[in-house]
């Protein structure tokens, strides 16, 4: 038996969200609103080069021509983009020796959050690069991993120290007016990770980024771009957590992935965004582009994403199949409850031949949420032999909440194979008499088969987010039965 | 007499895609065209038609022209079809009643009553006839003259999207089509065959409207056909709604074999009381640009909705099928099934959308799509869509695309039978489960002959009546039991 | 007395399906039930467990001096009582090793003891397992998912044996069972037994009572025990069938 799974039974639950705390600690930000000025504010604030700054503004511009996509099965408030400030700082204390040194504070928060920064004391085999506001406060391991010719640093050194590659693969999968939210984090994106694997390389531990939101009224606008030269490997995980509060937060990030000829690269993703509270009051609206670009052939990449925080998300890991006999695959759990509205899903858009695409969702839908699945594939007419198999349930709790299945199939070719199925469910009377003459309580037996249900996806994440996952997805759903 | 009138939607429609723009677009001369022939259209109206009327044109000027920048329309494109130039007919041509007679579509050994209309207009002489049973069918031209109430109680009072460009449009403008009323407990042995055949030297666009009523504890029987006898353009904008009463029943089928240069978009609204059941069968075998919009509102408990279609397209034939199947109460069951085989540059859309709404506990609803494209240039977009609200239910829906199974196709040819006939088997076998949907035998056996012929591309329009067609020359045979490939 | 069922009336969606059942169980006895399809006996056994839906509209249950009527089904499987399903139900995704550890561990809380840790409770359940015979294999598999017929029923013997019941009523456990099987599961009763426990077991054949001796009897018709007696019975009733009842019911 695995240790993890004793560890979920072992943990008492724990009722609200944990990590709703603010750190208090000076920031220094930019004046609310955007105008070409903002843009021009952040730029200079992280020195940027001239390419940068021209880059944002042209997003910014193709940004102000851009309506809203309304095309979601989700009710967004209008979003009020002069009261959002767009960047926010942690200030750096000026008693402090090292640039390297990072304020006690800020390493007391991510310690909080369960995460450390202190090599000495780090989680076992991975390196962090932890992200809080506009700018990252330290990535850990970056030296280890130099050593292999890996660079794993924020986004903002890598434009200092790597400009070559940036200029390079920036928008290469996301160009930047792809939609309106990409464009938007295109014209102000801070900070964020960049990671570049050299050829032939395994990544020996795994990476990670830590997002963090913690001042009010801001916005968080990341970007990561991973890159990984021809038959390398790298295992990659995000989490993100954010204070409490009364009133809405944006989050519109950009993650672009290159996988090379034989490449892997495995992205998982526990998304646990402050949700609002029970009535539905705050919370982050959370509007993401993530896309993959199997680039060469045999390359391959995964998305894991176990979604469970953000009042609104919108999100869709998508991935192009370029190179022949690539191979993508999107495992989704996404649970909402109360007043959440999640709108997920994949795009695989097959080009390549002898490609391979498959899609795992789990919706779970509690109290008066609503939970969409939206997926698109799309099989070119030169993408020969290739094949997408996509299951999609959903599991309702509650007659009061939405469960959505909006799949989009396209095919162009006679020799591909496509597959989609899907299933509504709900947990049965006969499944809860069965965990209660057991002996397990309800909440409990909930928390089981829920788990259960997810199983096929919670498997494919790294350890050390299983766990995690596994007590989200009941801490989540907690209350949603009475 | 003839009154026509050519709408010219050619500078029209690219003016639309340039910009929407109500004030100086089609829509004013469609209004205007309305205002000018409003006593034709009025002719047979009551009062409270003529309402509905203005109504729907009210809203139709406020409806946008569909393009592909519609989610409902993103596949179906209609600027082709709608930049030609079209004759408008306001009332019936004068020889349309000896080519109603010449084309009779007779299936073999169906106990059937038949109807025919050309170009939108019925060809019968006597307008409205009552049979033994009480069924009173004919043309709704007439039957606006004689049941006004009747119609007034249910013309345009199913699902009617609010913004339906073409619906609306069929509504303000529609003049005849066909009428049925069942009344309550009559169970019909006798099924009606309607057949719509448009024949026409110049390029027509034409709005039948349809209207069936079905009484408590009745049952019908309804084949509607659409097929044209030559090659000219022609965009039929048809709208039939039928309503089921209480523990009533109807098995409709849909046969559609037009020319390539026809675009029929046809609307069916079914209307459901408490255990009414339908079995709805499309069977699409030609056409220029179908699209088949059928939606069920589901509005009593213990009903059933069985939605079926089968398409068999080729050269640059295309076929969109949008079922909206609404569940607003409990313990209902629908179930869909689509299967299609796509040839050479022919395209397909399917749009099944399944709403369970939040009271409607206990729903069954299934959804299936199944596809089989045969060339390279072929392409499919399917969207099976489920939007569930109430947790008690049990929905699942499937969607498959791909080819001919290779295996089956080799054990066929292992056993000696050519590649060509092999493929025609299998072909065969997947449309099977769609044919084997029809209750009424002969009409079964009727299409099971059309879409076999269809398979050996020898069905097609041609200068006669396709249904005339004898008894196929070159059986294939079918001596391997299909149902152990 | 550890089980006292008084004068018990259990309805369905209104439709009363027990009607007046009276059943005494000693601590240390074994108790038969045996009866006609659709009697009642299942819904004997889902009313005692308190299954939600099984309305009991007169009598009572008293089990260890208390009126269990009205608890919820885990608090009196905290009691000690266990159900043996006649059709258990397949949980997904939920392997057999987490189901019970969360079984286990809340029957111990409520027992104010402390929860397994992660070895004691290994060790545990291999104890277990070797007493049913059953294949390690198993329990990594979902609960019941995909189970054969009578690896379901082996697979609630052996939650038995781990929870370790005070009252355990067995429905139908032998049914789907092949002769080894069924050897298996007579001896994990038999290994179990004793003088502070009980069983009741439903049944349909006197095949299981040649291995599991009962102590009582039960014809079970109409909603009503109608005829009790010893372990001779169930011999009778093999040879017999059930007609002669239904006869002597008439007269
Ligand atoms: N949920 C229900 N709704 C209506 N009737 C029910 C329900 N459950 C059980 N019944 C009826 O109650 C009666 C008793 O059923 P029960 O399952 O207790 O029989 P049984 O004695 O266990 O039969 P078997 O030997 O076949 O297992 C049967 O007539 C059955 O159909
Ligand atoms: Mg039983």
């Amino acid at each position: 038996m695995k240790a993890g799974k004793d560890k979920i039974i072992d943990e008492v639950t724990q009722n609200d969200y944990k990590y709703g705390f603010v750190t208090d600690i000076e920031t220094e930000t930019a004046k609310k609103g955007l105008t070409e000025e903002t843009i021009r504010f952040i730029s200079k604030k992280k020195n940027e080069p001239e390419f940068m700054l021209e880059y944002r503004l042209k997003a910014y511009k193709k940004w102000l021509s851009m309506k809203m996509p309304e095309w979601a099965n989700l009710k967004i408030p209008e979003i009020e983009y002069q009261d959002i400030i767009f960047y926010a700082a942690p200030k750096k204390r000026e008693d402090l020796d090292s640039l390297d040194e990072v304020d006690p504070e800020l390493l007391n928060t991510f310690n909080k959050l369960g995460i450390s920064l202190d090599e000495q004391k780090k989680l076992a085999g991975v390196a962090v690069d932890a992200v809080m506001d506009s700018v990252s406060v330290k990535t850990t391991f970056s030296d280890t991993l130099a050593k292999h010719g890996i660079i794993f640093c924020s986004f903002s050194e890598a434009v200092k120290n790597h400009p070559e590659l940036i200029k390079k693969y920036m928008s290469s999968v996301v160009p930047s007016g792809d939609n309106y939210f990409a464009a938007l984090n295109s014209a102000v994106f801070s900070d964020g990770s960049f990671c570049y694997i050299p050829k032939g390389v395994r990544c020996p531990i795994e990476l990670s980024t830590y997002f963090r939101i913690n001042a009010a009224n801001t916005g968080q606008f990341e970007r990561t771009l991973i890159i990984a030269e021809e038959g390398s490997y790298v295992s990659y995980m995000e989490g993100c957590t954010a204070p409490q509060r009364d009133e809405n937060q944006l989050h519109a990030a950009i993650v672009e992935i290159v996988a090379h000829k034989d490449a892997e690269v495995k992205y998982s993703t526990v998304q646990n965004w402050y949700p609002g509270n029970k009535e539905g009051k705050g919370g982050i609206f959370n509007f993401v582009t993530k896309r993959g670009l199997c680039k060469g052939e045999n390359s391959k990449i995964s998305w894991t994403q176990v979604e469970t925080g953000s009042a609104i998300t919108w999100k869709y890991p998508s991935c192009i199949l370029k190179g022949d006999n690539s191979n993508c695959e999107f495992y989704s759990v996404a649970v909402t409850n109360n007043f959440q509205q999640a709108d997920t899903g994949s795009k695989m858009i097959h080009l390549g031949r002898n490609t391979k695409s498959t899609i795992i969702s789990k919706g779970i839908s509690a109290g008066k949420s609503n939970n969409s699945y939206r997926g698109l594939v799309k099989i070119a007419k030169k993408a020969e032999n290739s094949r997408n198999f996509s299951q999609c349930d959903s599991l309702l709790m509650g007659d009061r909440c939405g469960a959505n299945t909006f799949p989009y199939i396209e095919a162009r070719n006679k020799s591909s194979i496509i597959e989609h199925e899907a299933t509504t469910s709900k947990i049965s009377e006969d499944q809860l008499f069965y965990c209660n003459q057991r002996g397990i309580s309800t909440e409990s037996a909930i928390g089981l088969i829920v788990n259960g249900y997810a199983k096929e996806v919670l498997k494919k994440l790294p350890m050390e987010f299983a766990v995690e996952a596994q007590k989200l997805l009941q801490v989540t759903l907690e209350g949603s039965v009475g | 007499m003839l009154n026509y009138y050519i709408v010219d939607m050619e500078k029209k429609f690219l003016k639309l895609n340039d910009k929407f723009n109500k004030q100086t677009s089609l829509f004013n001369d469609l209004i205007n065209l309305f205002e000018e022939n409003k006593n034709q259209i009025f002719k047979n109206d009551t009062k409270k038609i003529s309402e509905v009327r203005k109504q729907a044109l009210e809203k139709f000027s406020k409806s946008e022209l569909p393009t592909l920048k519609h989610e409902k329309w993103r596949d179906t494109d209609l600027s082709k079809t709608l930049s030609k130039n079209y004759k408008y007919y306001f009332d019936a041509e004068e020889n349309n009643s000896e080519i109603g007679k010449t084309f009779k579509c007779v299936v073999p050994q169906l106990d059937s009553l038949s109807f025919t209309f050309v170009n939108g207009w019925n060809t019968f002489e006597s307008e409205l006839i009552t049979l033994e049973d009480g069924i009173i069918i004919g043309s709704f031209s007439d039957a606006m003259k004689k049941f006004p109430e009747i119609v007034e109680q249910h013309f345009a009072k199913t699902f009617q999207p609010e913004k339906d460009f073409f619906s609306l449009l069929n509504t303000s403008y529609a003049q005849d089509g066909f009428f049925i009323y069942v009344p309550d407990n009559v169970n019909s042995q006798k099924s009606i065959q309607i057949v719509n055949i448009i024949n026409n030297d110049e390029n027509i666009f034409l709005q039948p409207r349809n209207l069936v009523i079905i009484g408590k504890n009745s049952k019908l029987s309804l084949i509607h056909c659409h097929d044209s006898v030559n090659q000219k353009n022609s965009f039929t904008n048809s709208v039939t709604e039928i309503f089921l009463n209480e523990n009533s029943n109807i098995d409709y089928y849909k046969l559609q074999n037009l020319n390539n240069q026809s675009t029929l978009l046809n609307h069916t609204n079914f209307y459901q009381n408490t255990n009414s059941n339908i079995s709805s069968n499309s069977i699409s075998l030609n056409g220029g640009l179908i699209r088949n919009e059928t939606c069920v509102e589901i509005e009593g408990e213990g009903c059933a909705a069985n939605v079926y279609g089968l398409f068999l397209m080729d050269d640059k034939q295309h076929i969109d099928n949008h079922i909206f199947i609404d569940h607003k109460k409990s313990n209902c069951v629908s179930n869909e099934l689509f299967k299609g085989i796509l040839d050479d540059n022919a395209s397909a859309v399917f749009n099944g959308h399944v709403l369970v709404r939040q009271d409607s506990q206990k729903t069954e609803a299934f959804q299936s799509n199944k596809n089989i494209l045969l060339t390279d240039t072929a392409k499919i977009n399917t969207k099976p869509f489920l939007e569930i609200y109430a947790d008690d239910v049990k929905c699942s829906h499937g969607a498959t695309v791909g080819q001919l199974d290779n295996e089956a196709l080799f054990y066929l040819r292992s056993r000696g039978i050519s590649e060509n006939n092999a493929r025609m088997l299998l072909m065969y076998a997947f449309a099977a489960e769609v044919i084997n949907k029809i209750s009424i035998e002969p009409l079964k056996n009727r299409i099971d002959d059309m879409v076999k012929k269809r398979l050996r591309g020898e069905l097609s329009v041609c200068d006669q009546c396709v249904l005339h067609c004898g008894t196929p020359e070159k059986e294939i045979d079918f001596e391997i039991d299909l149902s152990k490939i | 007395m550890l089980l006292n069922i008084k004068n018990l009336h259990v309805s369905i969606n209104n439709k009363e399906i027990i009607k007046g059942l009276n059943l005494g169980i000693n601590y240390g006895e074994v108790h038969a039930i045996m009866g006609p399809n659709g009697t009642g006996k299942s819904t004997l056994a889902a009313a005692i467990s308190g299954k939600p839906g099984y309305e009991v509209t007169k009598g009572e249950i008293v089990y260890k001096g208390i009126n269990i009527l009205g608890m919820s089904p885990e608090e009196i499987s905290w009691e000690g009582i266990f159900l043996g399903f006649q059709y258990p139900v397949e949980i997904p995704g939920v392997s057999i090793t987490n189901f019970l550890r969360a079984a286990l561990n809340e029957h111990r809380e409520h027992q104010g003891l402390k929860p397994l840790t992660g070895s004691e409770f290994l060790s545990k359940l291999n104890e277990k397992k070797k007493l049913v015979e059953i294949q390690s294999k198993l329990t990594n598999r979902s609960v019941n998912e995909g189970f054969s017929g009578g690896e379901k029923k082996k697979n609630e013997i052996f939650q038995m044996a781990m929870l370790d019941p005070t009252l355990s009523i067995l429905d139908e456990t032998d049914s789907g069972l092949d002769i080894d099987a069924l050897r298996i599961v007579a001896n994990g009763v038999n290994t179990l037994r004793s003088e502070v426990n009980a069983f009741l077991l439903i049944t349909h054949y006197q095949r299981l009572l040649d291995y599991i001796i009962p102590d009582f009897v039960h014809v079970l018709y109409d909603g009503k025990i109608v005829k009790s007696g010893g372990k001779e019975l169930a011999l009778f009733l093999e040879k017999k069938g059930y007609n002669w009842i239904k006869e002597e019911l008439i007269d």
